[in-house]
């Protein structure tokens, strides 16, 4: 297994490196000047023309290619246009915030749909199996800025139970840190407990038709035995190939939910960055997300080794 | 009379909305602006972030106030010789800044000089400066070259570039270059290391301040800060913005779009939403004089012919009472303000638009009409302009895009068909535009001119003899650039507008009016 990982860690250099470029050409090839958008409304043709040369933005642009990458490989990803600091002074600041969204999001979404699957798989055709794949096809259907403002609306301006907006670090007590958190949490989660209920559902129907819970069954074993240790334990290779596929979503849903409910975090800072041609900061960020991508589906496969010993690399 | 479902819920959990609301039990003022401060160097950028955070943290010499008087400011008394070449100024005393180190003579010259080199008015000053000099640690004279009327208004000027003072280190940084030492002799300190680029800005209450005597007028008078702490929160989504002003997390918006003020306007118990600036701002509509159709004068006028403001105004707007059609191209209100020459504007005149167009001979060119969709009060402007244009026989290519892009494209001088444009819309607000040198849309020198590159030595003979005009004089001239202006097209005067704010009145008192939003005076419950 040691030489897979090393041999999965290795491709992802030319997979970065793939990142890197397309991402830099997409933003050089996207209409839009950062000299223009730095000297403001008011900025006249020869103060964008000096700030294009300032930024090195005259240079061809295989010559800022090669200065792109020569600093990537320093570890430098570079100064944010706007801000005059460096863009990974920029993350540290915000991957906190993206961070507690995104693990809170994921301890709602496993506590609720891989339930929710088993029991809509264990009482398939039932009320119960409507109730849940009905709600799944609606989770999928809500925009997630929708679904936000309707939180947003019944429990912080009518029932005032959540702050309407905000982030509070967890430095500053784990309730105020957790009190800004659910609402955008839940936010983010419908989304994503639809699917992986609806996986969770087919899989476990898959398994419950093989012949070992039979065997299981004729053993007279309790159902949430059956339904645990052996039904549900067969069928989570797919659910958390699911899970690890769906960091994608979840990537893309807190740009959405970080700007309904003005939480400082990555994806707000990416929606700036790219609205303002920032280009140092978004080609950062996307490396950053890509990064992440390959670093949760390399450990996806590798748990697969846990949750099936059949598996071997 | 039964509780109702909801008030039993609102008790039942009381103690989570009162942890909600914990956070403002403080004397900090919770502000979300129009945008995200993004540079902080109010000479390197004209963005009107930047300038807003000039006004808290640095002080000017002069500044305008209610009535568009120039006031002296960090100024004691002035002196301007019989031949206006020679103006001789005393600081007042007690001026230091936010380090303790005392406002010199060398700070002010040597900021001068920067923004000079930046800012359009400075340039024309600087082109009639023979030099600067220091008397003394507290008194400087300006020598001019021959008499430039504006000298005062240039150095009272309310919106970007303002010449705000700096230390001299910091104000001999090159003019390319932003500045990395925040240090001024405002009112408020701006706190560095509370910054979180993108979501709070920090300014503290700067407690060495000595402001002048007398009541603040716009950004004259005493400047005194009543609250401990001003946070510039950003919200890119306006709806969450209003949100929590409803909900009371927040105290002030500096410009609700539009769509959402009747959500504030329902709360009237709380919620104050008024105008702040009374003379508002001004849509612009934009030709390329570059290239066909509009390098011919004629076409450009049947293009005036077929819009009116009012269409615009409706459209963008809707509320009769936060717009106004306005025939002064320098703004209804205000000394310069003239109706001459701007009929064409004020009405739609199908039959002389087309009369115009067949005496251009314009050949069905397709035009290229900038649309900028993601700026509120700006989106719904070309869609109008379109559907104007088209009725008088324009071939209109509406070509959408975000602000950005607009911004990046408008500088270019290429051909539609490569890039380049044939019209736009865009917003000033009045402090931009108070005079024909302030205002960037009169510049006519061609190359030299704003976006549009109009070209045209009549106008900059008129521009050149109203900076030379007594200020008596001015009006006159202006009514001249006026009329040309609307003779060669430079650009149309497309209405003036209102943007209202909204602050929690159960909290705040001594709201200021101005051109810009000025956060001294205000007190907090």
């Amino acid at each position: 297994m040691f030489g897979f990982v090393i041999r999965r860690i290795i491709s992802t250099i030319p997979v970065m490196g793939m990142v890197a470029l397309l991402v830099f050409l997409m933003l050089r090839l996207t209409p839009g000047d950062p000299a223009a958008i730095l000297a403001g409304d008011n900025g006249t043709p020869q103060q964008i023309e000096e700030i294009r040369e300032a930024l090195g933005l005259n240079e061809p642009i295989h010559k800022q290619f090669v200065i792109y990458i020569y600093d990537i490989v320093r570890g430098d990803l570079g100064e944010s246009y706007f801000f005059k600091k460096q863009v990974t002074e920029l993350i540290a600041q915000r991957v906190g915030a993206t961070v507690s969204l995104a693990v809170v999001t994921l301890i709602i979404t496993i506590l609720v749909s891989i339930p929710l699957g088993v029991i809509a798989a264990y009482r398939r055709g039932s009320w119960v199996d409507q109730i849940v794949m009905g709600f799944s096809v609606m989770g999928f259907s809500i925009p997630v800025f929708v679904l936000g403002y309707l939180l947003i609306y019944v429990f912080s301006i009518e029932l005032r139970w959540f702050p309407v907006q905000g982030y509070k670090p967890l430095s500053a007590g784990l309730w105020p840190h957790l009190h800004r958190l659910i609402l955008p949490s839940i936010t983010l989660s419908v989304i994503y407990i639809a699917l992986i209920a609806r996986m969770t559902r087919a899989s476990v129907l898959d398994v419950l038709g093989e012949d070992y819970v039979r065997t299981a069954y004729a053993k007279g074993l309790k159902n949430s035995v059956v339904l645990m240790r052996h039904a549900l334990r067969n069928a989570a290779v797919p659910i958390v190939t699911v899970i690890g596929i769906g960091i994608a979503l979840l990537i893309g849903g807190v740009v959405v939910t970080e700007t309904v409910y003005n939480i400082p975090g990555l994806g707000r800072l990416t929606v700036d960055a790219v609205l303002g041609r920032d280009y140092p900061t978004v080609q950062a960020l996307i490396l950053v997300f890509a990064f992440v991508y390959v670093v949760v589906n390399l450990l996806i496969d590798l748990s697969y080794t846990f949750l099936d010993p059949r598996i071997r690399y | 009379m039964k509780p109702s479902l909801k008030s039993w819920l609102i008790a039942a959990t009381m103690p989570l909305a009162m942890m909600a609301g914990a956070a403002h039990a403080d004397n900090t003022l919770r502000v979300v602006m129009h945008s995200d401060l993004k540079i902080v160097d109010p000479i390197w950028t004209t963005a009107y972030m930047s300038r807003n955070y000039g006004y808290m943290v640095y002080d000017t010499l002069f500044a305008m106030d209610e009535k568009l008087n120039i006031k002296p400011q960090m100024v004691e008394s002035y002196t301007i010789s019989d031949d206006e070449l020679t103006y001789t100024f005393k600081l007042r005393g007690g001026l230091r800044f936010h380090d303790g180190a005392e406002v010199t003579s060398e700070d002010v010259i040597a900021s001068l000089q920067r923004w000079g080199k930046k800012d359009s008015m400075g340039q024309k000053l600087m082109e009639f400066t023979a030099g600067m000099t220091a008397n003394s640690a507290n008194s400087f004279t300006l020598k001019l070259t021959k008499p430039f009327g504006l000298t005062l208004m240039a150095l009272a000027k309310p919106s970007s570039n303002v010449p705000f003072i700096m230390p001299k280190r910091v104000a001999e940084t090159s003019a390319d270059e932003q500045i990395s030492d925040y240090i001024g002799s405002g009112p408020f300190i701006f706190n560095a290391a509370a910054w979180k680029p993108g979501d709070t800005v920090v300014f503290d209450k700067n407690k060495a301040y000595q402001p002048r005597g007398g009541a603040p007028s716009w950004a004259a008078g005493g400047k005194k800060v009543m609250v401990d702490r001003v946070e510039w929160i950003s919200m890119p989504d306006q709806q969450t913005a209003v949100n929590a002003l409803i909900a009371g997390e927040i105290d002030y918006i500096e410009s609700p779009p539009t769509d959402l003020l009747v959500l504030l306007e329902e709360e009237k118990d709380s919620i104050s939403v008024v105008n702040l600036n009374p003379l508002g701002l001004q849509y612009m509509f934009r030709l390329n004089h570059l290239h066909p159709p509009f390098d011919n004068v004629k076409v450009r006028r049947a293009a005036l012919a077929a819009i009116n403001q009012e269409d615009f105004l409706k459209a963008a707007i809707g509320n009769p009472k936060y717009y106004k059609p306005c025939a002064a191209m320098f703004m209804c209100g205000t000394p310069l303000a003239t109706d001459k020459g701007a009929d064409i504007v004020m009405k739609t005149d199908i039959p002389l638009a087309k009369k115009l167009l067949k005496e251009g001979g314009y050949d069905g060119t397709k035009i290229v009409l900038m649309h900028s969709t993601d700026v509120d009060s700006l989106s719904r402007l070309a869609p109008v302009a379109a559907q104007a244009l088209r009725k008088a026989g324009f071939n209109v290519d509406m070509q959408s895009m975000d602000w950005q892009t607009l911004v990046s494209r408008r500088s270019k001088k290429e051909i539609p068909a490569e890039g380049g444009w044939n019209v736009f819309m865009t917003a000033w607000v009045a402090a931009d535009i108070l005079n024909p040198i302030m205002a960037a849309g009169f510049g006519a020198g061609c190359d030299k001119a704003w976006f549009g590159w109009p070209c045209d030595a009549k106008m900059e003979g008129l521009r050149n003899e109203f900076i030379a005009a007594k200020p008596a004089d001015q009006p006159a001239v202006a009514e001249k650039i006026q009329v040309r202006a609307m003779e060669v097209v430079t650009h149309a005067h497309a209405g003036q507008w209102y943007r209202p704010s909204a602050w929690r009145k159960d909290r705040l008192a001594g709201v200021l009016e101005g051109p810009v939003p000025f956060f001294w005076n205000i007190t907090k419950k």
